[in-house]
């Protein structure tokens, strides 16, 4: 057996051992098999009003019950599962896409004006109170799906590239990077074989917890009215004008809103679990 | 240490510098004419061009910016566009329920976390710890606006101990206020309480691997005396760093829960100030809660390097 999958069957065990893992992925799972199964098949068409239908309990037909539309809520969260799902990828895609050159960059030239300007530039985003600028971005550009994703996608830029300029800093300091570089690999080259690889965990694992923070950034802005509009449903609007009808209709409120609970919990369970199985020693301690 | 108070006060002064640079950027970008906004669309073009001179928008951009930054540092924000009245009134009115909520939030937070931590660590790998450990995972997933919908619908609709939203003021008296301001105070300490409560328990359990904590249990003192004598005043450190910058993220982040109870606010402020093309006001407020972010981040770097004399050497 060779080296790689021994280490494959060894993350297997050690992941099936981890019940908490486990429980993340069932969730994230769920919602994304939801996401993609309603681009085939809902019980309704989430977008078709039926007023003589509204503000339904959850019955047998209606599985979590209709909206002041009468619009069938299950399917709308089944599509609003997408959209969630869309733009919190997307909006994480955009923080790697840029963070991580600009972090591996800043790395290999430290001390220089970019690494300098790279960090300052950082330390300017976070000290911006990310949601009203997030606000105030959708506010200038329009409301809108595509708006809320680069509104979330910046504040992803400075997170990775913080993370991965500290990771790859220690890493050019260890004796393979020396080798590459007696070797004559320049930097960039050492960057892209070398670091980026030794990154990968780190990224993942950050990866899937800046993903539960944009589901959750995603629900803030539709809320407020800036996410994705009418009559495309996202769970954050859906939350929104449940408000109106809390008393007469909990429900409407009740599902969106674990809907949320439960995708962010499974991300952050299975973002948790990642980092474990990642780290030798708590891998060790479990076996 | 004096120099290190230099250096990170240079960078406090330009990145608030470059912040108002971007801030005025953004809101110059922002599409709608405020003198058309406020005159209507059937307004007359030369009232609204004679508005526009008094507003001083047909000024070049610099000079706007220049005038904005000097009046900054002068104490005037200028006069918004709607409510007519200098901004620095609005923000101080609106600052009256949006700083005590921040106050009133942290406390809670802090309230709830620090038992939550100690005992989580101290009993670690006992019921209790995985409570603690289950409660704040279900704690950071939960979008605060919901929360408060729940309360709202516990409290509120179905309980009546408080009313749905709204804000007395503080003339109706100091309980009615704090009154007002409970449920929403509870909606944004949860999920901060659950950070801060898992900040609280790793630090701690950190602390409790050091060596002088075996050294204070090998010279006799029992598990709560070393606990609560040694280790906790080390772990408080990270803990404080947390707080401090939940205080700046509150007095931001509650534009949602402010908007969820009707709450006059900061950050139903902007929220309102953006939909009018209120652009001083935007400008002023965000630019505000920056130097807040900023100023709180410059305080707590102080407080670290006046306990520790490793940290003012230059980093990396």
């Amino acid at each position: 057996m060779s080296v790689a999958s021994r280490q494959d069957t060894g993350f297997v065990r050690a992941a099936l051992g981890h019940p908490a893992f486990l429980a993340g992925l069932a969730l994230t799972a769920l919602f994304v098999l939801a996401a993609l199964i309603s681009f085939l098949w809902t019980p309704f068409d989430p977008e078709k009003m039926q007023i003589a239908a509204k503000l339904q309990s959850p019955s047998a037909e209606h599985w979590f019950g209709t909206d002041h539309f009468g619009r069938d809520v299950f399917s709308m969260l089944m599509v609003g599962a997408r959209v969630s799902i869309a733009v919190a990828f997307v909006a994480v895609g955009i923080g790697i896409g840029f963070g991580v050159p600009l972090g591996l960059y800043a790395a290999a030239n430290r001390h220089g004006l970019i690494d300098e300007i790279v960090m300052r530039g950082n330390d300017l985003i976070f000290a911006f109170p990310s949601l009203l600028l997030a606000i105030l971005i959708t506010a200038v550009f329009g409301p809108g799906a595509v708006n809320a994703i680069i509104a979330i996608g910046i504040f992803n830029i400075p997170v990775f590239a913080r993370l991965s300029r500290g990771a790859a800093l220690s890493l050019w300091t260890r004796e393979f990077i020396l080798a590459a570089r007696v070797a004559g690999k320049g930097s960039t080259r050492i960057s892209v074989e070398h670091i980026l690889p030794n990154l990968m965990n780190l990224l993942i694992v950050q990866g899937t917890i800046q993903f539960s923070l944009a589901v959750l950034a995603e629900a803030g802005l539709a809320y407020v009215g800036l996410g994705a509009q009418p009559p495309t449903p996202s769970w954050g609007r859906m939350l929104a004008e449940a408000q109106t009808f809390i008393s007469l209709a909990p429900h409407m409120a009740l599902f969106p809103g674990l809907a949320i609970v439960l995708t962010v919990l499974g991300l952050n369970l299975l973002g948790d679990g990642l980092r474990d199985l990642h780290d030798p020693r708590l891998r060790r301690s479990r076996a | 240490m004096i120099l290190y108070f230099l250096r990170r006060l240079t960078a406090l002064l330009l990145t608030m510098f470059a912040a108002s640079i971007v801030v005025f950027l953004v809101t110059e970008i922002i599409p709608g004419d405020p003198a058309s906004f406020m005159m209507g669309i059937n307004a007359d073009p030369q009232a609204v061009a004679a508005l526009r001179t008094e507003l001083g928008l047909d000024q070049p951009v610099a000079t706007r910016y220049l005038a904005w930054l000097l009046g900054m540092l002068q104490g005037d924000f200028g006069q918004s566009y709607t409510y007519k009245v200098p901004v620095s009134e609005l923000v101080g009115d609106r600052i009256m329920v949006s700083l005590p909520l921040t106050l009133y939030a942290l406390a809670l937070s802090t309230l709830i976390a620090f038992p939550a931590g100690v005992i989580s660590a101290a009993r670690r790998n006992t019921t209790a710890d995985f409570a603690v450990i289950g409660a704040t995972q279900l704690g950071v997933a939960i979008p605060n606006f919901w929360f408060a919908m729940l309360l709202v619908l516990a409290f509120a609709v179905n309980l009546h101990w408080f009313s749905a939203g709204g804000f007395p003021g503080w003339d109706a008296g100091f309980l009615e206020g704090m009154k007002a301001l409970t449920l929403p105070a509870v909606a944004l300490a949860l999920p901060q309480a659950s950070i801060l409560a898992r900040v609280m328990r790793s630090s701690l359990l950190d602390t409790l691997d050091e060596d002088f904590v075996r050294t204070a249990r090998a010279k006799g003192l029992t598990r709560s005396q070393t606990l609560w004598r040694h280790a906790l005043r080390n772990a408080l450190i990270p803990v404080l760093t947390i707080v401090g910058l939940q205080f700046s993220f509150l007095l931001a982040g509650g534009i949602i829960i402010e908007n969820v109870f009707y709450l006059p606010g900061l950050g139903r402020l902007v929220f309102q100030a953006i939909t009018q093309r209120d652009l001083i006001v935007v400008r002023s407020v965000i630019i505000l809660l920056v130097f807040a972010v900023v100023a709180v981040t410059f305080l707590v770097d102080m407080a670290y390097a006046a306990a520790d004399p490793r940290l003012r050497r230059r980093p990396r």
